[in-house]
């Protein structure tokens, strides 16, 4: 019997040995996966018990988020508050022990809490660990600008939209604003009250990150992306000369003008953007193909998540959307490019990717990957993340770029955005009224650039977008990015 | 050095663990120790050299790593305990103490011949099934997780399956030491106890939904029959029939739908009908909640653990983050306070106990004592498996305990029963003639 007993002892220890081999798994391999999991309410109240990175405003330098220390059973824990309030709620987000972390304090968690870094910084986390001190996480700089949050958000006032403003020469955000917005140090015990916020909207959806997740039909700023796929094809001029009968036909059908009692006649392409003539895009459109529109618009950053720090989910990517998901058409005849040419047709944009948009023009061409974090540094000053403006990619060529900006400084000059122009500046810019199917509940659109003049480029790329309005995107969203722009340029005005 | 002196020196080694544990559970608790938590560990060693004294007199040849061992894995389960909830510690601590002395009474009783217990061989299987279905009797089983496992009669309150497992091993070993030659020649016929027995297992998983206690029950059941009649055709005929009325059961019952369902995917990307609240939710947050809650607090131990004492298990409002962490998920709360190293060192004294139970087996003279032996020791590994795997997402989970370390007075008396009968085998086999 003595055989079958020592099998029965193999098999017996070998249960046991395969215990030790998943132990292994879970802790070492898998460990990290389970640690990013948003429903791990272990890890997330675990990190309480680390001093938490600061999180700071660029200009002027004030702490977006802070740490409150209380004592409970013996722990030493450390919970946040948000001395801004809602002025940067949806880029810091919150860190609460009962819900899931949104904002940078989610994406940016490892920073925070010292588990990511450079090996001294690791040494240094292990060191106080063993010491039994609290492990002291790293505090990040965002580039935001505090005064630009605030006038953003005060303009916005009631309504429902977004503000996003970017350097285009270098991508670092200025203002990522979006309205209503909501308090983050009531996410933790009076979560209620965030979800009872109302506006000039509904649903007020006070959490949604506007600025980079609300997607919109992007009305005429789409042209921008239309004269750029035009001037790139080679087959256009700026001075390229349409006849404006008021409207466009499309399959055998009328497409108008926002305005259809003047037509304007025989008009330069320069002109019809400038005064966001829609027959003469719709025309283009027809001519192009819905096929090489998108190919530009996907140079421009359309059908890819746009890069942020912040978390993946609370970014959208841009481009045509059927049944909630973003769809590529296979051929031309799938969509109409008529329509989608001055942005309607089932296009779904992302006022982030607009200002991307502006911005690339601005700087002839370049499109830069917009970053809203400074630096992350260790508490000693050291920096254990310092990123390096990145080109995405060309966009469109100098020539191009340098065109379509002439013709939106254009717009701004004499036609639709005129309400956008500040003194001192040069300002390019591209109205939009996006129509929702609703009659008098459009989203209004302004896209712009801003520099010092048409020589050097632009220190500043700008988009608004709101929510059910009456008016144009000339008489309410412009005001409101003049205001931002004003702000920001004043700002970093020499002193 | 002779084997109880070997015994003596483990223990004190294991009272040093017990010690060194629970002063730092007392460290993180007030951050000091305190006269009551030093005296815990001098406690601790004393009631074990009782045990050892004890069985110096009765079993003075015995295996002499056997008992430090469980001493040894009690300390883990006392100070893990402790350190959860001091008074379910302060129970636990109790029920050891009761666990000893079950222990010495055991030995006492049976130290001149332990083998007269195979003459009652039929009253223990009769007794194995009627313990098993105890808790199926309406007026006394009672529900915890849809699963009944608990016996109650008026302020008394017990897992009848712990004591099950032991009656069922007592009676195949001398059930097989009987009939093994007759069952080693094959013959059809020869197959009716193996249906008998697959029969009253499916039955325990039909009343009780006990999954896990009758997988333990039939996998003791081949092991034995294995080792009595070394034909692997009965295990393959065995694990096969089990497969298959698993299978089917699978198809019928919700419950153990359920339990695969949980261990194939526990987490869903979309939201899923939600049973408990009639919702839809993410299986996380639903019906696989508490096995991802142990896994995550798994995974927050890593490779050297947070120290005891400095787990999280609560929220910062004392809500409680995994549940049922004192009995089916102990094994999670070690992982994540002692890490990878201290569940290993924890999972290596398991396999040093299966390792000297089979040395026992092996060197035991008569088959009924080799059997015996080799089921008590067969089920002591294969009930740890069948918990920590279920824990680990190895085998689909189910609430058995893990012997000696979860909290739970039957657990642990049974677990002593065992270590008893085994130190039994291990004098008569080491015993000079």
């Amino acid at each position: 019997m003595n055989g079958r007993i020592v099998r029965l002892t193999y098999v017996a220890t070998a249960l046991i040995a395969v215990l030790v081999v998943m132990t292994t798994y879970w802790q070492t391999w898998a460990a990290a996966g389970l640690a990013d999991r948003q429903d791990n309410s272990v890890k997330r109240v675990a990190e309480f018990s680390i001093d938490r990175g600061l999180i700071f405003s660029f200009e002027p330098r004030k702490r977006l988020a802070r740490n409150l220390e209380r004592e409970i059973e013996g722990k030493t824990l450390f919970f946040r508050r948000y001395p801004q309030g809602e002025l940067a709620a949806h880029v810091v987000g919150y860190s609460t022990v009962g819900r899931s972390r949104t904002g940078l304090e989610r994406s940016l968690n490892d920073y925070l809490t010292g588990a990511t870094g450079n090996l001294s910084s690791l040494v240094d986390k292990a060191l106080d660990e063993l010491r039994g001190k609290p492990v002291r996480g790293s505090d990040v700089v965002t580039t935001l600008s505090l005064e630009g949050q605030r006038v953003a958000l005060e303009q916005l006032s009631a309504r429902c939209g977004a503000v996003f403003a970017f350097d285009p020469r270098n991508g670092k955000v200025k203002v990522m604003a979006s309205a209503p917005s909501f308090d983050p140090n009531l996410a933790e015990e009076r979560f209620g009250r965030i979800s009872r916020i109302t506006a000039d909207c509904s649903p007020a959806a006070p959490l949604l990150n506007r600025a980079s997740a609300g997607l919109y039909v992007p009305g005429s700023t789409f042209k921008v992306v239309t004269a750029s796929a035009a001037l790139e094809s080679g087959e256009y001029t700026p001075d390229s000369s349409f006849f404006d009968p008021g409207y466009c036909t499309v399959y055998g059908k009328r497409v108008n003008n926002f305005d259809t009692t003047s037509p304007f006649g025989t008009i330069t392409l320069e002109n019809a953007l400038a005064y966001s003539v829609n027959s003469v895009f719709c025309n283009i459109g027809l001519e192009l193909g819905a096929k090489a529109i998108l190919a530009q618009a996907r140079r421009f950053g359309f059908y890819e998540r746009p890069p942020l720090e912040t978390p993946a989910d609370e970014r959208a990517p841009s481009g045509l959307y059927r049944d909630g998901r973003l769809y590529t058409p296979a051929q031309d005849s799938d969509v109409d490019a008529g329509r989608m040419a001055f942005g309607q047709e089932r296009m779904l944009v992302t006022a982030q990717q607009m200002a991307m948009v502006a911005g690339a023009i601005g700087v002839g061409g370049r499109l830069m990957e917009p970053q809203v974090v400074e630096r992350v540094v260790r508490p000693g000053g050291r920096a254990v993340f310092d990123p390096e403006p990145k080109l995405i990619r060309r966009a469109v060529s100098e020539e191009t770029a340098d065109a379509v900006a002439r013709m939106m400084r254009l717009a701004v000059e004499r036609g639709t955005g005129t309400t956008a122009q500040i003194s001192g500046y040069s300002i390019g810019g591209k109205t939009g009224t996006g129509e929702t199917g609703v009659p008098g509940s459009n989203i209004t659109w302004f896209i712009a650039f801003a520099g010092r003049d048409e020589e050097s480029p632009p220190e500043l790329a700008i988009a608004v977008v709101l929510e059910e309005q009456s008016g144009t995107g000339g008489s309410t969203a412009a005001p409101i990015a003049r205001a931002v722009m004003e702000a920001i340029l004043r700002s970093t005005e020499n002193p | 050095m002779s084997a109880r002196s070997r015994e003596l020196v483990g223990l004190v080694l294991a009272g040093l663990i017990a010690g060194v544990a629970l002063a730092s559970v007392a460290i993180a608790r007030d951050a000091e120790v305190t006269a009551g938590a030093a005296s815990y560990g001098a406690l601790f060693l004393a009631l074990y050299v009782a045990a050892h004294v004890v069985v110096r007199r009765t079993v003075p040849f015995a295996d002499g790593a056997l008992l430090p061992l469980a001493a040894v894995l009690t300390a883990f389960g006392l100070s893990l305990n402790y350190r959860l909830d001091a008074d379910d510690g302060a129970r636990q601590a109790l029920w050891v103490v009761i666990g000893v002395g079950v222990l010495a009474a055991t030995l006492v009783v049976l130290r001149r011949d332990y083998r007269v217990l195979e003459s009652y061989r039929y009253l223990f299987g009769v007794a194995a099934v009627a313990l098993l279905l105890l808790p199926s009797v309406p007026g006394l089983g009672e529900r915890v997780n849809g699963v009944r496992l608990w016996v109650h009669a008026g302020p008394l309150q017990f897992q009848p399956g712990e004591l099950a497992k032991i009656c069922l091993i007592l009676f195949l070993a001398g059930y097989l030491r009987e009939k093994r030659e007759v069952l080693a020649q094959g013959r059809l016929k020869d197959f009716g106890p193996l249906l008998v027995i697959w029969g009253a297992a499916m039955l325990v998983i039909v009343q009780t939904n006990d999954l896990g206690s009758a997988l333990l029950a039939f996998g003791i059941f081949l092991a034995m029959l294995y080792a009595a009649t070394g034909r692997a055709l009965y295990v393959g005929a065995g694990l096969a029939l089990f497969l298959a009325g698993a299978g089917a059961l699978y198809n019928a019952l919700d419950r153990v739908q359920e339990r695969v369902t949980i261990w194939l995917h526990p987490w869903t990307d979309e939201p899923v009908y939600c049973a408990l609240n009639g919702q839809m939710e993410l299986r996380q947050d639903c019906a696989s909640y508490q096995l991802v809650k142990s896994l995550y607090s798994i995974a927050n131990g890593g490779f050297g653990g947070t120290g005891i004492g400095r787990g999280t298990f609560t929220s910062t409002d004392g809500s409680e983050l995994v549940p049922y962490l004192r009995t089916d998920f102990i094994y999670s709360a070690i992982a994540q306070e002692l890490g990878l190293i201290g569940a290993s060192a924890l999972l290596l004294c398991f396999m040093l106990f299966v390792v000297r139970g089979m040395r026992v087996a092996l060197r035991a003279q008569d088959g009924f004592s080799k059997l015996l032996a080799a089921g008590l020791t067969f089920g002591f590994a294969l009930q740890t498996f069948i918990i920590v795997g279920g824990v680990l997402r190895v085998v689909p989970l189910t609430g058995i305990t893990l012997p000696f370390v979860s909290y739970g007075g039957t657990s642990i008396v049974a677990n002593f029963l065992l270590l008893a009968l085994l130190l039994l085998v291990s004098n008569r086999a080491s015993a000079p003639r």
